[in-house]
């Protein structure tokens, strides 16, 4: 069991570290926005996993679950919000100007 | 007029999580003397669930659902569950705020005090929750250049 979470938590780890690498590194701003909706939610929800894992059948697993769906619910959404209001104002993006170039 | 967010991704989330998020607060509310949580932040996340709707489903679902009107009285009446219950003490010849005076039939001593601290808390997150709603309503309506409302 305690292997089993220490698996989890390190995959959840290594998501966010790239989650915050590909904010730090990509090259535009939609790039680094989906460095923070895939990889970021995944990493949260594989530590939470592990967190409800570690509990064992109780309450708080449960409720550790509940905040795993409800992340799962969020994050992608307003990722989704966001990117929608910055292509709205007119942040284009790279790959748009790098193929108008002849 | 802030209005219905056009994509449909966001109001199916939005109308399906907003029930959840209510029910969270009320969790907090009535949670708040044995865990983190009570009136006040009950009343913020009740708040932030009418806030959501009026972004997310428009303004106009918001009035819908509540009038600008019945929540100035919820906020005003949050405070006055707040002040009566406190003024209770005093009245019944008990220091201010000692819910101790609240004693029923087989309800006595610290359970009056916390059914006190409960009344309390519901007073406070009614409060809040009509506050903030309210605050969120005329800020958007002076930012569309109406003028105050």
């Amino acid at each position: 069991m305690t292997a089993a979470t220490l698996a989890l938590l390190a995959a959840g780890l290594f998501f966010a570290a790239v989650a915050s690498l590909g904010v730090l590194r990509l090259p535009d701003f939609y790039a680094r926005l989906h460095a923070v909706g895939k990889a970021e939610t995944l990493g949260v929800l594989l530590v939470l996993a592990g967190v409800a894992l570690w509990q064992g059948p109780t309450l708080t697993s449960v409720k550790v679950l509940f905040v795993a769906l409800f992340f799962f619910l969020t994050n992608p959404t307003a990722t989704h919000a966001i990117a929608r209001a910055a292509l709205r104002i007119g942040v284009r993006p790279l790959a748009a100007d790098a193929e108008r170039r002849p | 007029m802030i209005r219905e967010h056009d994509s449909v991704i966001v109001r199916t989330v939005v109308r399906a999580l907003v029930p959840f998020i209510q029910l969270f607060a009320l969790y907090v509310v009535f949670h708040g003397h044995y865990s983190p949580g009570g009136g006040f932040q009950g009343g913020v996340i009740l708040a932030a669930s009418y806030i959501l709707i009026a972004l997310a489903l428009g303004r106009a679902e918001l009035d819908r659902l509540v009038q600008e009107g019945a929540v100035l009285v919820l906020g005003a009446l949050g405070v006055l569950i707040f002040a009566l219950t406190g003024a209770l003490g005093p009245v019944l010849g008990a220091p201010l705020l000692d819910y101790e005076v609240l004693s029923l039939p087989g309800v006595h001593g610290p359970e009056a005090r916390a059914l006190g601290i409960l009344i309390i808390e519901i007073g406070v997150a009614i409060g809040v929750a009509g506050a903030l709603t309210l605050i969120f309503c005329r800020l958007a309506k002076a930012g569309e250049g109406g003028g105050a409302p």
